[in-house]
C-alpha cells in the first residue's frame, strides 16, 4: 500500500444518523492531527435505502477514496452483505444490535447495554470507534461538550458517560487491530470542511453579497453555507422560484454592483442557459457553481459524474467568452472560487466553477486558507467625471468597457439583451453589430492571458502521463504513485481550469510523455475531445467512469492495462 | 417637482397610435411629479413592444429576457435599496412566460413597481393570443378562437394580498401617472395593470371599446376591503373599473429579512469576519 492508512466505512439506512457519527469521528481524527478524506454515497431518499460515509484516514495527506475497507461500521444487515468482501486482511466489522456477521471478522457492539436511550447511539458508536483507533478520550469528550453546549450540563454529562462506557467496552474486547502511526504534524491549526463549504468560503473571501438559488443536490449546501453566515457577513441569499429566476436575480444584483453567485446542478444549469447568454451580451459578471451529478435529465440525483463539461462549455446561445474552473481539491475550491469572482469582474461576464458530488461532499482537513495573500478585489466604478457622455459599452482595445454602478452618480447605465450601441440602446445596424461582437470576443484574450496552467506532478517524459481535471486529481495522483512504486514511471497533469485552454502551457508535456491517458468521469471523454479541439491532441487511451461512483486509484490501475 | 423635458425625447419603434405612447407620457409625468431624476431610477423589462419602453426616456435600465423583467429588478433592489425600481412589460411577458415570477414577486413583496402593458395580445410576435386575451377571440394562431380561460392579473394579485393593486388606462394619462406615483410610494410590491390598446393586432379591445366601458373608482370605494377588492378585480366586460383596486400593508421583503438592509454593492469582503466564519470549522 502506498499510504499507511485506515479506511472506515459506516453504512446504514438514511435517517440512522450515519453522517452524524461520520462527521464527529472525522473531526476527532482531524483534531488528533490525522489527515482524512471522506467519500459519501447516498441515495435519493430521506429514509431507508443504503448510504455510506467512508473516512480514509492517515498520518500522511490523503486525497482519494479507497476500495478496501478496514473498519466496517454496520448499522444494518445490508451493510455487511454489501461490503464484507471489501474488508481487508486486518479488517474488522463493528455490528449493531442483532446483525449477523455473515462470516466476517466482527465485534457485536451491545448498544442496549451501553446507552440509556436510542438517542445516544451516535455517541456510543463514536466512543467505540475512537477507542478502536486509539484516539485520546479528551478529543471526543471536548467535541461532546461543544456539540451539546446549548442543551446544558445534564445532556453533556450523559453523553460523556456513554462515551466512556463505550470506549471502555471496546478496550475490554482487546481486538487485534493495528494502530495508525502518530501524525507528524499534530497540533497544527486545521479546519475540517467539504468541497461545497470551501467554495462558499471562497465566495465569502471574494466579498459575495448576493446568492440566488433553487435547491438541487449536490449544489444546495453552497447556498446553505452562505445562508448560515449571511447575517455575520452582510449578504442576501434568496431561494428563487426557479433556476430561471435565480440566474436573472443574480444578474440584477450584479448589474446593481454586488458580487453575486448562483449555485446549481445540471438540470438547473440547463434552465439557466438563456440567462448565461444574457450575462454574455449584457457583459454582467456572474459566478456559477455547477455541482455535477450523472444525467441525462434527473439521472442519478445523489451520485457523482463529470458529465456536464460540454454543457458549461456551450451553455447559452450565441457566442461570448467565458472561463471555467474545475477545482481538484479543497484549497482549489476556495482559491478558484475567489478567482472566479475577479475574473468575472475583469471580463464582465459569466464564469463557472465546475465541481461534482464527490468533491461537494468530500470532507478533508485543511490548513486555514490564507486570506491575506488574496489579491485585492476588482470592483466596478461608482462615478465618472463626465456622466453625460458615459457609455456602458464604449468600444475599447481590450474589449472591456467601463462598468459603473447605477444610481451612484448622474451617469446612466443602460444594459440590453438586444444588440446595442455603445450607449446601450437597441440597434439592428449590421456595422454596430460586428463592432460589438468583436469587442465582446476580444475579452477572450484577457482570459487566455490569465489561465491557471495545468499542474504537472512527476517528471516530464514519464512512461505514463495521466491527464485529468477537477475532482479526479486525487485518485490520479495516487494511481501514479502506485505505478511509480511498481517501477513504471508515471506523472499526472491536472487541469484546474478547463476553459479557455492554452496549448502552449501543456503541449510539450503531452508530447514528451510516452503514453498519455485521459482519466475523467463521463462516458464519452469530453475533456479528451476538448484537448483535440484546442490543440489537435489525441491521447493514447482513456479511462472513463460513469457508474455514479468516484474514481479510486485501484479503478484507474485496473483499466490502464 | 422635476421637468418632463429632463427625461428626454427618443425615436421609438412603436406603431403610430399605439397605447404605449400614452403610458410613456404617464411614466415621465409620474417621475417628474415625484421629482425622481433619471439617474435615481432603474427600469427593468422583459421582451416585447412594451418592454422597449425604458429605451425611450432617460433612466438606468436593464432590458433583459422575455418574461424575466421581475427577477433582475428584485435582485437589484435587494442589494441597492436606494434605487427606485420599476419593471415594465407586456401581458405575454409578465403573465405568460414570466407567470411564475409574477406569482413569486407578489408573495416576496420586494419594494418595487410592476407596470404591465396589457394589450391582451402578443404585439412584437405579431398578434398571437396572450394569457389575458378573452375566450373566443380569433387570431392567426388561434383560428378557432381562444379556448383557455382569461388570466385575471388583478384578481390574482388581490388573492395573494399584494400591497398595491391598480388598473390604469392608456387613454387616461393623468390618472395613470397618479397610480404610478401611488404605487411607488407604497412600500412593497405594487402592480399597475394598464389597459393598452394595440392598434395593429387587437381589433376587439380598441380605444373606442375601452372608452365605452372604463370608469374611475371614486372615494366611496374602500380599497382595503378584501372582499370588495376581489369583486372589483373580477369586473371586466360592460364596465371596467380603473383606479386603486386593493391596498394592503404586509411588511416588505427587506423589512422582514434580517440580513437585508443597507447597500450591498461595491463592498469588499471583511477578511476578519471571513476568518471568524472559517474558524467555526476548526
Ligand atoms: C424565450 C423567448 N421566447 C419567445 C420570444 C419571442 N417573443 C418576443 S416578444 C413576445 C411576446 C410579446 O408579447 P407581450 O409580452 O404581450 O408584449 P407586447 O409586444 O404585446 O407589448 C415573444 C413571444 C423571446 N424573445 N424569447
Ligand atoms: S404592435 Fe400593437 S402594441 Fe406593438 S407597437 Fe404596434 S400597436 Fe403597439
Amino acid at each position: 500500500m502506498a499510504i499507511e492508512c485506515i479506511n472506515i466505512l459506516i453504512g446504514g439506512e438514511a435517517g440512522q444518523g450515519l453522517a452524524t457519527v461520520g462527521q464527529l469521528l472525522s473531526k476527532c481524527l482531524v483534531r488528533s492531527g490525522y489527515h482524512i478524506s471522506v467519500t459519501q454515497d447516498y441515495m435519493s431518499r430521506v429514509r431507508g435505502g443504503h448510504n455510506t460515509f467512508a473516512i480514509r484516514c492517515s498520518a500522511q495527506p490523503v486525497s482519494a477514496p479507497l476500495d478496501r475497507v478496514d473498519v466496517l461500521v454496520a448499522l444494518n444487515q445490508e451493510t455487511v452483505t454489501l461490503h464484507k468482501d471489501q474488508l481487508g486482511e486486518r479488517g474488522i466489522a463493528l455490528l449493531g444490535e442483532s446483525i449477523d456477521d455473515e462470516g466476517a471478522r466482527a465485534l457485536a457492539v451491545p448498544y442496549k447495554q451501553l446507552i440509556p436511550k436510542r438517542l445516544f447511539e451516535n455517541t456510543s458508536a463514536l466512543g467505540v470507534l475512537c477507542a478502536l483507533l486509539g484516539i485520546d478520550r479528551e478529543v471526543p469528550a471536548e467535541l461532546m461538550r461543544q456539540t451539546f453546549k446549548k442543551k446544558g450540563e445534564d445532556i453533556i454529562n450523559q453523553n460523556l458517560e456513554v462515551l466512556d462506557k463505550s470506549m471502555q467496552w471496546l478496550r475490554d474486547q482487546s481486538p487485534d487491530f493495528p494502530a495508525l502511526p502518530a501524525p507528524p504534524d499534530a497540533g497544527r491549526e486545521k479546519i475540517m470542511i467539504n468541497g461545497n463549504e470551501a467554495i462558499a468560503l471562497g465566495a465569502m473571501a471574494a466579498g459575495v453579497r448576493f446568492c440566488s438559488f433553487y435547491p438541487m443536490t449536490p449544489s444546495t449546501s453552497v447556498a446553505l453555507t452562505l445562508i448560515a453566515n449571511a447575517e455575520t457577513l452582510g449578504m442576501v441569499a434568496e431561494q428563487a422560484e426557479d433556476e430561471i429566476a435565480a440566474v436573472n436575480m443574480g444578474l440584477g444584483a450584479s448589474f446593481a454592483g454586488a458580487r453575486a453567485i448562483v449555485p446549481t446542478s445540471g438540470g438547473g444549469l440547463a434552465l439557466m442557459c438563456e440567462g448565461i447568454s444574457l450575462a454574455g451580451i449584457t457583459e454582467t459578471p456572474l459566478v456559477f457553481v455547477l455541482a455535477m451529478r450523472p444525467g441525462p435529465a434527473t439521472g442519478l440525483p445523489t451520485r457523482t459524474e463529470q458529465g456536464d463539461l460540454d454543457l458549461v462549455l456551450y451553455a447559452g446561445h450565441g457566442e461570448f467568452p467565458r472561463a471555467i474552473f474545475a477545482p481538484g481539491d479543497l484549497e482549489q475550491c476556495f482559491r478558484l472560487t475567489h478567482r472566479a469572482f475577479d475574473q468575472a469582474e475583469k471580463v464582465q461576464g459569466p464564469v463557472f466553477v465546475l465541481t461534482d458530488q464527490y468533491l461537494a461532499d468530500n470532507y478533508r482537513d485543511v490548513v486555514p486558507f490564507d486570506l491575506d495573500s488574496l489579491p485585492e478585489p476588482v470592483m466596478p466604478g461608482e462615478s465618472t467625471d463626465d456622466p453625460a457622455s458615459y457609455e456602458r459599452y464604449a468600444v475599447t482595445e481590450s474589449g472591456v468597457s467601463p462598468r459603473l454602478v447605477p444610481g451612484t452618480g448622474e451617469h446612466l447605465v443602460v444594459v440590453d439583451s438586444d444588440e446595442h450601441y455603445p450607449n446601450g440602446h437597441i440597434t439592428e445596424d449590421h456595422g454596430v453589430r460586428i463592432e460589438m461582437q468583436d469587442k465582446r470576443m476580444r475579452k477572450e484574450q484577457i482570459l487566455k492571458n490569465d489561465v491557471v496552467p495545468p499542474l504537472l506532478v512527476g517528471e516530464e517524459g514519464a512512461d505514463v502521463l495521466l491527464v485529468c481535471w477537477g475532482s479526479t486529481q486525487g485518485p490520479a495522483l495516487e494511481a501514479a504513485q502506485l505505478l511509480n512504486e511498481q517501477g513504471t514511471s508515471a506523472a499526472v497533469l491536472h487541469f484546474s481550469q478547463v476553459w479557455p485552454l492554452v496549448p502552449e502551457q501543456y503541449a510539450e508535456t503531452l508530447d514528451a510523455a510516452k503514453k498519455v491517458v485521459v482519466v475523467e468521469g463521463n462516458a464519452t471523454g469530453q475533456f479528451a475531445t476538448l484537448l483535440k479541439i484546442a490543440g489537435c491532441f489525441e491521447p493514447d487511451g482513456r479511462v472513463l467512469r460513469y457508474d455514479g461512483l468516484p474514481f479510486t486509484a485501484q479503478y484507474i490501475l485496473e483499466r490502464l492495462g | 417637482m422635476g421637468r418632463i423635458e429632463d427625461y428626454g425625447e427618443f425615436e421609438t419603434a412603436w406603431c403610430p397610435g399605439c397605447g404605449n405612447f400614452r403610458i410613456l407620457d404617464a411614466v415621465k409625468k409620474a417621475l417628474a411629479d415625484m421629482d425622481l431624476p433619471p439617474h435615481k431610477v432603474a427600469y427593468f423589462s422583459g421582451i416585447g413592444q412594451a418592454a422597449k419602453l425604458p429605451h425611450y426616456f432617460k433612466c438606468n435600465m436593464f432590458n433583459g429576457l422575455h418574461g424575466r423583467g421581475l427577477p433582475p429588478a428584485q435582485g437589484a433592489k435587494l442589494v441597492n435599496p436606494e434605487l427606485a425600481v420599476f419593471c415594465h412589460s407586456g401581458d405575454g411577458c409578465n403573465y405568460g412566460e414570466g407567470g411564475n415570477h409574477f406569482l413569486a414577486a407578489l408573495r416576496r413583496n420586494v419594494d418595487m413597481v410592476l407596470v404591465a402593458h396589457d394589450n391582451q395580445i402578443y404585439g412584437l410576435t405579431k398578434g398571437q393570443a396572450s394569457p389575458t386575451t378573452e375566450e373566443g377571440h380569433v387570431t392567426k394562431a388561434q383560428p378557432w378562437g381562444v379556448k383557455s380561460s382569461m388570466f385575471k392579473p388583478l384578481a390574482v394579485a388581490v388573492a395573494l394580498r399584494a400591497n398595491f393593486v391598480a388598473r390604469g388606462f392608456a387613454g387616461n394619462v393623468d390618472q395613470l401617472a397618479d397610480l404610478i406615483r401611488q404605487a411607488h410610494e407604497t412600500p412593497g410590491f405594487a402592480l399597475v395593470d394598464v389597459l393598452q390598446p394595440c392598434v395593429t393586432f387587437n381589433k376587439v379591445n380598441t380605444f373606442a371599446w375601452y372608452k365605452e366601458r372604463v370608469y374611475e373608482l371614486d372615494d366611496s370605494y374602500d380599497p382595503t376591503d378584501f372582499d370588495a377588492a376581489m369583486k372589483k378585480a373580477e369586473e371586466f366586460g360592460d364596465r371596467i373599473p380603473t383606479g386603486v383596486i386593493y391596498r394592503n400593508d404586509r411588511p416588505n421583503f427587506c423589512e422582514a429579512l434580517v440580513t437585508c438592509g443597507g447597500e450591498l454593492f461595491n463592498k469588499p469582503a471583511d477578511r476578519g469576519l471571513v476568518r471568524s466564519v472559517m474558524m467555526q470549522y476548526a
